[in-house]
Order: C-alpha cells, then structure tokens, then sequence
C-alpha cells in the first residue's frame, strides 16, 4: 500500500488492468522498485501507448534518411559523408508547474538526445503557446519560461535560431514549451543506443544522482494538470546548463576518440529509461549495481536511484579495456564517469542494491510488452464556412493594420529572441525574425534552414487540413530562404486521447500530416507526443508542431524576408483566396479555412527553391497570421524602405488585406528578374507583379483606393506590442 | 615563414574557442587552443585570445573562477612583457576580474541577456586594434550578454569602442571596449568573431584578430 492508503500501482498512475498485466508478465508480484519502473517505462510520456498505434501513418523514409524514429534523433543525409541530426521534444507539464526550470530543462534534455546520437548541436528552436498576456499568470509562465530557455541554451553555447509564440485562452492552464536541436555529424560516427558486447561496461557520465524530477513522466506528463499543481513541485527537474556544456564538450570528444560502443541520455525516467531502451534495442540484458551510481543526497531508495530525473547525465556502453581511457577523458572535463554495470546475455534488467537483487526484468517487458490503446475517435460535426456578412467590415483600413500589427500573436518577437545568443559558432546566416533560421554546416558551403511552425486554429476546425496546414507552413517558410524541404520533426501536443474529441483530432491532424510530407516529401526522423494537455477548464487546441529542415547547397544564396533596394519589383506568388475564417483579423477560432492544395504547395516549394539557386530573389517572405498585409509591412519593417503595392479586392477590402489561407509569398526582385520568376510559376501558381519596393510608406491600394501608414509608425506598433503587454 | 601562433584559450564552459580560432585563421594566424590548467603558453606563442562564454557557469561572478587558474599566470607574465592579449566577452570579464584591465562588468541595466548587431565607433583611433580607422568610424559587430556594462574611471584606461546611439546595456561613456595604458591588452563586450565572414554580414571584427599577428 501507498502512503495515501491506496495501492501503491495506483499511487504511481497505473490502472489496476495494467497492473494485472505486469503481474502476469513476470508469474509473480513485482517488488516496489520494480513497479515503480513499469509505472513509468508503461507511462503515456515513455511508452506513447496512446499514440503509437496511430503514428505508424507517418512517412518515414527516404532516399536522404538515415537513421528513423526510434533512436535518441533522426538523422539525415547532406552530402560530404555528413548527416544533420534532429528532434524536437515537449517540456509541457513542467514548465507549466515551474516555468524557468522546466524550460531550462527541456533545453536540456533535447541537446542531450543530440549529442546520444554522438552529433555536436548546432541550432535551437522553440515553440511555445501561452495564454493571453492579459493574465498576469501568463505574463509570468511566458517571462520565466523564456528567460529559462535563454539561460540554459545560452550557458551551454547553441545559437538559438528561431521559433514561435501564440497567446490564447485555451493555453491558459496548459502552456506548451517545445524545444527542437539539430546536431551534426559524420554519418560513419553515429552512435546508436543499442547496447553490444557480453561483458561490456556500463558506464554514468556526468552529474550525481538526486531525488529531483522522481516520476516526473507520469506524475507531470501524463496526466491533466488541476489545482494541486504546487504539490508536484518537487517533480521538476533543476537545470545545470555548465555541466551540460562540460557533458556535450566530454562526449564529442570520447566519440570522436572512438571510445563509445553505445551512449544513451538519461531523460524522462532517469536510469530505467535509458537502460531498458539500451538492452531491448541491442537485445541483450544489463546488470547495473546501484550502490556504484554516485549520489547527490543520502537515503535515497533503490527505486528513487532507478527513476530520479537528475540532469545532465549519460550512459554509455565501453569495453572494458577502454573504461579507463573513458574516465581520463572526464576527469579532463572535469565530470564524473562511473562503471555501473555490465552488459549481460540474459535479456534482463537486473539491479542489485546493499548486495541483493531488488529488481530482474526481461528489458522488453518495459519497452515493448506496453498495454497499447486505440484512442477512442468522435468525430466533430464539420464545420461550415463563414458567412462575411455576418462579420463588420473594417472600414478603417490603417487603423485595423495598426491594430493588427499590434496583436502580440502577430507582433514582432524581438523581446523574445534578443534574450537568447543567436550566434554563438559564427554559423548563423540568418537569425531569428525571418521565416527560417538558416545555419551554415561546419566545413562546407552549404547551410541548412530550419523552421518549428503550427496552425492550431485550422487544427481545432478541421484537424486533417490543419496538420497539412502545419507542415506546409513550416516548409514555405524553409523555402522562403531557398532551401529545400529534405526531412522533418514533430511534436503532437494534444489533450486527453481519452476523450473520444480529442482522439479524433489526433488521429486526424496525424492523417493530414502524413499527406502533406509526403507530396513534400520531407519524412519524419524523430517526434515526440505530449497528452493530457487539459485542466478542469478545457483542453488546449490540438497543437501538432511540425519543424521541417531545408538544405541550402550554396550558403552564399540563401533569401532573407526583408525588402532591399529601392526599385525593386514585387511580386505575389502562390495560390489561394485569402478568407476571414479562422484569421487573426477575426480574433476567434470560427468558420472553415480553405484546405491546402499540395500540389500547388510543391509548385510553389519548387519554385522558390529554384529562384534562390538562380539568384534572382532579393527577398521572400510568407504570408501567414495578419495576412497579405502583415506580411508586406514585416518585408518594409524590415529592410528599412517602404513600398507601394496594388492587389485585388475579392470579396471586401479587409479580406483582401488581413484574410489567410493558401500558400502565399510575397517576393522581392530586380526589374530584369520579374519574367524569369514568371517563367518558373507552373503547376497552377500564379506570380503577379503587385508593386514596388521604395519610399519611406507602405502603401496597399485595393479598388482605388489606396491605404498609407508611415513605416515608422507600423514599426513603433509592431515591436512595441510585447514589451509594452509585458509591462501591464 | 610558419604563421604566427596564437594561444586561444579554453576554460571549462568557455564557448567561442571555436569561432575565435577561425577568426585567428582568416587573418592567416595559426591559433593552438590552450587548456586552462597550464601553467605555460605553448611553444611560440605570440599572442593570446580569451574567447566568450561561460567559463565555470558564471558562478561566483563572471570570469572570477576563470581568473584563478594557472594559465592566467602566464597570460599576465606575456602582457607584462608587451605581449598582446584579447578577451572578448567573458574573456573580458576574466581580464577585469584578473586585474589585466581595470573596471568592472555589471549587469545590464535591463537586467536581461541581449543579442543584436551594434555599430561599435572608435573612440581611440590610435591603438593597433581597430585597423587604421579614424575615430568616429564605425565598425558593425554583434553582442550578447547579460553582464556587459563597463563599471570603473574611464582615466585608467584608453577607450578603444564606444556603441553608437542608445547605451545598450547601462556601460560608462557606452565603452564597448579598452585596452590597458600601454595599449597591448584589450578587451570588449562585442564579438567580433563573429564578424569575420562576409555570409554573417560583416567583416569589421578582423581587425581585432589581426592586430594580434601585428
């Protein structure tokens, strides 16, 4: 029995069928320590047993992938013997109980997964959703979760590149914090996780374990949060972003000394994790000794021992002659390195605490014999299109831009990103505030784009078209800077799957997804699924958050989204009709977005790829939240010169302006590139010469009649509007 | 003739070695990157750099712990012989902290870490580490930090950079850089190593890189 008079498989979040099952896996009771693991290995955050059905839709090969889901990170080819490692990972639950060290710590741990890939991190990304700045308890998770981020990435030395923000009610009581890093790495040095080598060495590297962070994947994230948050407290894990340094720099070097057989982080569910996931993919058993593993504190339990979440620590396989070696180098790096264990040929977990053995399990039981669940699927009423007479016009067309401009979801995110280093390794060509962030490879000419979007809104209204949304966005925003889509990540943040609501929008969203990366083909390498984002007042929207990398083979050609020189021509390009539906401009998740063409997404990729290779773009940026609108004074803002355009009316002026949906660019050239753009608009997109580049106003003109705000006063709004929410 | 050898410096949590070692190498010097427990520069050695970063996690102060290793000794026996030292960043921190330079840095005034690009304008047109430029010119380099405002009497040292426009971080007189009186060691908040190539969006920062094999 627990504490609490309960059972004790209940107090650690198990169902008493699941417990049934471990009982009858094993033919007996297992002991605490060993319940205790199963708890967390079978947990929603460990095991996806909830989702893992469903992301078998995902495309995940390719002729540029080579190495698919199921390791610590994706990894792709990119030319010259070189593979770009990826994944993007949530850090929902405990950034929402502690927002700094919950934030840090999710930095944390995705570097981590990099560097187990044996691959040295060279960009981070986050995405974040909090409720909006009015409420000061959202003010406050935001400034403490960006400061977090800021922090850790910025002590450990990766250049943070880019990112997105939105502010809305239904992230209130469930902030997302996600965090994506991409590492690089010479594909024959690829470490894999997969334990090898009867009798090889078990080997912790890096802190001391402590009782932070004790089941933190099932109390934290795999449950709705509710009033006793507080409580949970003790089950964020505390950051050390300078032993992280010492752990990322110590293990470059050991991998690169070839000292490593295999190396695993230790993240969510501590040593169980990352040793049973070690033994069930090298098919071998490990024997680890808990009285050798260094400890922070005093009294902790083997079980504590086994789970603790203590950061900045990995596991390695070594062979035994070369533990030594292993141990110098730490010592170097001033770190501990520890032989706990060694592998075995049992198949088993076995643990031994004060000589006796407190746990033996056949490794697969943890990993691969997890109750799995088809999520229950209602299907939503279909949503019907707005009707735009029912929404007053805006009239006042500056003023609405202004205001737009204005709307912290649609304002300049300098506040954000001027927190972090964005340039640390003197390789990012271009930084955050563009529609990618654009990293050159070490070594070579070449760089890659890399970008973390979602529509969630399109998402909540028609969840197969918002996860085509999700990934098309992402990957227009790669090809702005003429990088080519090549593989993506994803992190599907959705509420209880539980809920028949909810897991229809889940197997949805995954549906269109799917679709969409494949017409790009850009595979999914590496994911990762947060559930149970949902309090008592409502569940978030579904917010599936793709990040796509492109690859640029001449770093020297790489687009930025702002306008340059006066003269230029612009030019919109793409396909669709802007609509009111679900807009900014609207303000509320309501009507029908029109669903992508994918067809005409590619043409349109193709086409900005092409033109970056050519040299004939001098800008191009995608029209998104605020619409055509937003998107030209972005360009004006800046590049520091303003412009004059003419685009047709539609249905009314203020669509015309404000309205999103399609797949839509605005693009810079000069005056002798316009036809050669033109010639490249096939496949049903159209390039229209709208205007030009110049002045020190943006001027829209729309059935005669012509909108002008100063640029000055566009930017004053634009990058005002966060510091000044901030200060309320 | 072999190019120039530069001692980069590297402390546990230092993060620029790297970039700085690269800005060594476009100014045809050859940097050897030198661990913070020696005790000696390495063979031939003629100047030194003490790149950005975390060195020790900040904890104490920033550059406090790094300033107490023993390689520091020999930073302070070459400059006391003329030898040219620079420390960007944290490395400037570490000169302040060791007594190299004078002054102090605090936090920002924002109290918040701040990454942009700034025009840094010369203040001092004749000491060797802004190329010849005249003073009032203006060299475009990125900072980042969170403990960057120079704190001390200006009379003590020759401000070398100043930023232009607003202050952004709280700093005396906007120094974004000094050297010592004699001229040899300097140090700045900004990173010029990251202004070394012309894919970063400027090339000011080799100056400071060259004046080292100067």
């Amino acid at each position: 029995m627990g504490d609490s008079g309960k059972p004790l498989f209940q107090e650690l979040g198990l169902l008493e069928s699941e417990y049934d099952r471990v009982v009858k896996l094993m033919g007996r009771e297992p002991t605490d320590p060993e319940l205790v693991m199963f708890s967390l290995m079978w947990s929603e955050h460990c095991s996806y047993k909830h989702s893992k059905p469903l992301l078998k839709g995902f495309p995940t090969t390719g002729k540029r992938v080579v190495m698919g889901p199921g390791e610590n990170a994706g990894a792709v080819d990119v030319g010259d013997g070189l593979a770009i490692v990826f994944k993007v990972e949530s850090h929902n639950h405990p950034s929402a109980v502690e927002p700094f060290e919950g934030a840090a710590t999710g930095v944390g741990g995705i570097v981590r997964d990099i560097i187990a890939v044996g691959a040295k991190p060279i960009a981070l990304l986050d995405s974040l959703r909090f409720g909006p700045l009015s409420s000061q308890r959202s003010r406050f998770l935001f400034r403490r979760a960006v400061e977090g981020i800021g922090h850790y990435g910025n002590c450990i030395g990766i250049p943070n590149v880019g990112g997105e923000v939105q502010f809305d009610d239904r992230y209130e009581d469930s902030c997302l914090v996600n965090a994506m890093c991409v590492g690089i790495v010479p594909q024959d040095r690829i470490l894999s996780c997969a334990a090898k080598g009867i009798g090889n060495r078990l080997v912790l590297i890096g802190n001391r374990t402590g009782r932070d962070g004790i089941g933190g994947a099932s109390v934290l994230a795999s449950a709705e949060l509710g009033d006793d948050d507080a409580d949970k407290r003790p089950s964020v894990q505390v950051g050390d972003p300078f032993t992280e340094r010492k752990l990322i720099d110590c293990c470059m070097a050991m991998s690169e000394a070839g000292l490593l057989v295999a190396l695993q982080d230790l993240g969510a569910a501590g040593l169980t994790s990352a040793a049973s996931e070690m033994a069930s993919r090298g098919g071998v058993g490990l024997a680890i000794d808990l009285d050798r593993v260094p400890l922070r504190e005093q009294g902790l339990a083997p079980g504590e021992v086994l789970v603790s979440e203590s950061q900045e620590r990995m596991l390695a396989i070594v062979e035994p002659g070369t533990v030594q070696a292993v141990k110098d180098m730490a010592e170097r790096f001033e770190l501990d390195a520890t032989d706990i264990g060694e592998v075995t040929g049992t198949g088993e977990l076995e643990a031994l605490w004060r000589g006796e053995e407190v746990v033996r399990i056949p490794s697969l039981y943890l990993t691969d014999d997890v109750p799995f669940y088809d999520v229950p699927q209602d299907a939503a009423p279909a949503n019907q299109p707005i009707d735009i007479h029912t929404v007053p016009e805006a009239t006042d067309l500056a003023a609405a831009w202004l205001s737009l401009m204005s709307d912290p979801n649609v304002a300049s995110k300098r506040w954000i990103f001027q927190q972090y280093d964005q340039l640390v390794g003197a390789g990012t060509v271009r930084r955050p505030g563009g529609d990618a962030g654009v990293v050159l490879i070490p070594g070579t000419n070449r760089a890659i784009a890399v970008t973390l979007d979602c529509a969630e809104w399109h998402c909540e209204l028609d969840p197969r078209a918002g996860g085509q949304a999700s990934v098309l966005e992402a990957a227009r925003n790669v090809a702005c800077t003429g990088a080519l889509p090549i593989a993506s990540t994803d992190c599907l943040n959705f509420a209880n799957p539980e809920k028949g609501s909810t897991g229809w929008r889940l197997a949805e969203a995954i549906g269109g997804m799917a679709e969409a990366l494949t017409a790009i083909d850009a595979p999914i390498v590496s994911g990762n699924v947060s559930l149970y984002n949902e309090s008592p007042r409502g569940p978030i929207f579904p917010t599936p958050v793709v990040g796509i990398v492109g690859l640029l083979e001449d770093a020297s050609k790489s687009v930025g989204a702002a306008f340059g020189r006066h003269g230029d021509q612009i030019l919109l390009v793409g396909y669709g009709e802007p609509r009111l539906d679900a807009s900014r401009q609207l303000g509320r998740c309501e009507g029908l977005p029109p669903a992508p063409d994918l067809a005409k997404e590619q043409a349109l990729i193709t086409l900005l790829v092409t033109a970056a290779e050519k040299g004939l773009m001098e800008s191009a940026h995608d029209v998104s939240e605020g619409g055509f609108a937003v998107a030209l004074a972005e360009s004006c803002i800046n590049g520091d010169i303003g412009a004059d355009v003419t685009i047709p009316k539609g249905r009314r002026a203020d669509e015309a302006m404000f309205g999103e949906g399609g797949g839509r660019v605005i693009i810079s050239c000069h005056p002798d590139n316009v036809a050669a753009i033109q010639g490249l608009a096939t496949g049903g997109i159209t390039a229209t010469v709208i205007g030009e580049v110049g002045g020190d106003d943006v001027l829209v003109t729309i059935g005669g009649s012509t909108t002008q705000v100063p640029r000055s006063q566009l930017r004053e709004v634009w990058e005002g509007a966060i510091p000044q929410a901030l200060e309320a | 003739m072999s190019a120039t050898r530069v001692a980069v410096l590297r402390f546990p949590g230092t993060l620029d070695h790297e970039s700085a070692a690269k800005a060594v190498q476009a100014v045809g010097g050859d940097p050897v990157f030198t661990h913070h427990m020696d005790t000696e520069l390495p063979d031939g050695a003629t100047a030194v750099v003490i790149p950005g970063g975390f060195s020790y996690g900040d904890h104490l102060r920033p550059g406090a712990l790094a300033s107490r290793t023993p390689i520091l000794g020999a930073v302070k026996r070459h400059a006391a012989d003329g030898g040219r030292v620079l420390g960007i960043c944290n490395g400037f921190q570490i000169l302040c902290e060791s007594g190299l330079l004078p002054g102090v840095l605090r936090p920002n005034a924002s109290l918040q870490f701040i990454c942009r690009q700034a025009d840094l304008e010369v203040a001092d047109p004749g000491t060797p580490w802004t190329g010849g430029r005249l003073a009032g010119e203006v060299m475009s380099v990125p900072f980042k930090h969170h403990d960057g405002a120079w704190f001390g009497d200006p009379g003590e040292s020759r401000v070398v950079l100043r930023y232009k426009g607003e202050n952004p971080n709280g700093s005396i007189d906007k120094i974004a850089g000094i050297t010592n009186l004699a001229g040899n060691v300097m140090g700045l908040m900004p990173h010029p190593e990251e202004a070394c190539d012309p894919l970063l969006g400027s090339v000011d920062g080799r100056a400071l890189f060259a004046a080292l094999l100067a």
